[in-house]
């Protein structure tokens, strides 16, 4: 069979490409059946409140740190990172060491406080000693637009993905769906998997998804990175200078300032505002993550703040681990892929992953039907990988929607238990609706760039109310007020009039210019911005309840009363 | 379920605001802060003068280090991540060492506080 085929190389690239196109559904097809079986179990789990909101509290330390790893490790490092670098080579490795570094914050400043002072969500801690009614509504504005933001880039992922493994070329049709077709069914479909996974499975089904997820990333990641190794000889080095040479950048490659930074001869405004940006973004990755509801919220899942310690110690080992793989995933396709073929089939580079899958296959399992099936598996881990996260990011916008706007700002805290996860799964449906039509219009950026915007976000808007929160005496309702909404308006102001949505052929309308603030992220300037509101609001106003703090301070350091 | 913390008795508040001035509690503050605080200014400046170099220092960043294409920015980039498995390991020694102990103290100090949904949610 394999030498009629391999005779006729148009056939068995086609054979191929079908091989691909069948077992990647079929496996898709195989870890939706899993996942939803899990999802199904946990709903039976899930009667309370705190079991759809924190899943029981009742997952370990590794489970949480495992369920962490398949919640953080989202579109945006397999795909998004691995594009960055396969294309501009070194400034890709950026995004995995701000990634990464940023655990410390959450790890050494957050993690633990929020789970002994808090209960459902990000507003429990902000709230505490604060009005309830504008922090919390101010809290919920603020993580519906995080999540809604790094949504956004995961469903976009998806679309990139879907045209590469059904194989649909400009032209040719699957199941009478154009590429464009397809790609919208996909943000649908995996749209509508999201609202299933968190209506049904409530944090129980979402955590173990997350966690089959990140065992699946974690193996197929280690593949392909042992793959790429053994063709270079194990030597770093000798991988390093084929990607250099194949990229036709030379060294170049291998230092920052391709992508990030890029100095313009002759126009010092436009490299000193390039260099801005890159700072920006430094700063942006490093202070996002300790301000991401749906990682907040992950925390709440195990008993003691002990255990949310060791979750993130675990996280940490495993994220780590994973970001170093990129270095081999991002340079593995450049040297092997290219970036002609990368940029062919997807212009912001979202699919080199999977493209080097294929090249792996090709390889190493015998020809067509080897690489057809490697591109497969590791399509179907990156379709698993986002449904893990946006499962995650729905949970925690409809969580803050139905526990801190509804529960507590609508209904002033007179609601039922029952009434409450009913509005949550309501809202996972409204969410999932918003996203699903959002994301048809962010199809061209790519996806790590997206979700370098939803950190500056978290970290303009969320981060300063939850620091001064657990450790400024002094601060309250006016400055927790004044932070979230001075640091989320700044950031999303300044992005909308960025290049990222208009004025440059690369932007979301590259047909309308409304463009004035040169840089795209925000961050630089967004995230002292929510420092110093936080600080004025708080100084404006006289409030201060001291017993609450008392309360608080000791709650958050020892766990008493933690629920 | 009406509000985010437990209906305080009647002493609570009081206790809480005894607890906070308390020595005991003071010292683990300070223990805490101690060495969070630092070490959170250390990890921001080393990471700092990273992304600073990357995008002021290129030439330097650029430089050959060993093997025929290791350079100066890969190495400093690796060395963040060691940075950051170290940090985690040294807090999480000290934690147990010295915040552990004392919080459970206090804690059992404080007695059982009880929430609609138990003491553990």
């Amino acid at each position: 069979m394999k030498t009629v085929l391999a005779a006729n190389p148009l056939l068995a690239a086609e054979a191929g490409n079908h091989t691909a196109r069948n077992l990647t559904i079929t496996l898709f097809l195989v870890f939706v059946a899993v996942t939803l079986g899990i999802t199904i179990w946990a709903s039976r789990q899930t009667k309370t409140a705190t079991d759809f909101y924190a899943g029981g509290r009742s997952f370990s330390g590794f489970q949480n740190g495992m369920a962490i790893g398949g919640d953080y490790m989202s579109a945006a490092s397999f795909l998004g990172i691995a594009g960055i670098i396969a294309l501009y080579g070194y400034d890709g490795f950026l995004y995995s060491i701000g990634f990464l570094v940023a655990w410390l914050v959450a790890l050494l400043l957050v993690a633990e406080l929020l789970r002994n002072s808090g209960r459902y969500t990000m507003a429990d801690v902000l709230a505490f000693r604060m009005r309830q009614r504008p922090v919390r509504t101010a809290a919920a504005v603020s993580t519906i637009t995080v999540s809604i933001f790094y949504l956004l880039a995961q469903m976009v992922g998806a679309g990139a993905l879907v045209a590469l493994l059904l194989g649909i070329k400009p032209g040719t049709t699957f199941l009478g769906m154009d590429a464009a077709t397809a790609k919208v069914a996909t943000i649908i479909m995996v749209g509508a998997l999201m609202i299933i996974y968190v209506t049904v499975g409530g944090m129980k089904g979402t955590t173990y998804v997350q966690i089959v997820k990140a065992f699946l990333l974690m193996t197929g990641a280690l593949l392909m990175t042992v793959l790429v190794l053994a063709k270079f000889h194990f030597n770093l080095s000798e991988l390093l200078g084929a990607a250099a040479s194949a990229s036709g950048k030379g060294d170049k490659l291998l230092e920052p300032g391709l992508r990030y930074g890029v100095e313009v001869a002759g126009n010092s405004t436009q490299t000193f505002y390039n260099k801005m940006d890159l700072l920006s973004l430094g700063i942006a990755l490093v202070l996002g993550t300790a301000g991401l509801p749906h990682i907040l919220i992950r925390f709440y899942t195990v008993p003691t703040a002990k255990a949310a310690r060791k979750s993130v110690l675990w996280a940490i080992g495993i994220i780590g681990t994973f970001y170093l793989l990129t270095l081999a995933l991002g340079f593995g396709a450049a040297a092997l892929v290219g970036s002609e073929a990368i940029t062919a089939q997807d212009k912001a580079g979202n699919t080199a992953a999977p493209q080097l899958a294929e090249a792996l296959g090709l390889e190493f399992f015998g020809g067509d039907l080897g690489g057809a099936a490697l591109l497969a598996i590791i399509a179907a881990v990156a379709f698993a990988t986002i449904l893990a996260v946006v499962a995650g990011l729905t949970l925690a916008s409809s969580s803050s929607l139905a526990h801190d706007f509804y529960a507590n700002v609508l209904k002033k805290g007179e609601t039922s238990e029952r009434q409450e996860v009913r509005v949550a799964r309501i809202s996972a449906l409204v969410i999932g609706a918003i996203s699903i039509l959002l994301s048809i219009f962010a199809q061209n950026l790519n996806v790590a760039f997206l979700v370098a915007l939803a950190f500056a976000v978290a970290a303009s808007g969320n981060l300063p109310a939850i620091l001064y929160s657990l450790f400024w005496r002094r601060f309250n309702t006016s400055g927790a007020v004044w932070a979230i909404y001075g640091g989320l308006l700044s950031a999303v102001v300044l992005v909308f009039f960025s290049p990222v949505v208009s004025g440059a052929a690369t932007s979301m309308f590259p047909d309308h210019d409304w463009q004035w603030f040169p840089l795209s992220n925000p961050g630089i300037l967004s995230i002292p911005f929510g420092f110093l509101c936080g600080w004025i609001g708080t100084l404006i106003s006289k409030e201060h309840d001291e017993e609450k703090y008392a309360e608080l301070e000791v709650r958050a350091l020892t766990g008493s009363g933690a629920h | 379920m009406s509000t985010d913390t437990p209906a305080p008795t009647a002493s609570q508040p009081d206790k809480y605001l005894a607890v906070q001035r308390s020595d005991e509690f003071a010292g683990l503050r300070r223990a805490l802060r101690g060495f969070v605080f630092p070490m959170t200014v250390a990890f921001f400046l080393w990471y700092a003068l990273y992304v600073i170099l990357s995008a002021y220092a290129r030439d330097f960043m650029g430089t050959k280090l060993f093997g025929s294409n290791i350079n100066v920015a890969l190495v400093f980039g690796l060395l963040q991540f060691v940075s950051t498995f170290v940090i985690a390991w040294l807090y999480s020694r000290y934690a147990d060492r010295k915040i552990d102990p004392v919080a459970d103290r206090i804690r059992a100090e404080i007695g059982e506080v009880t929430h609609e949904d138990g003491p553990r949610g």
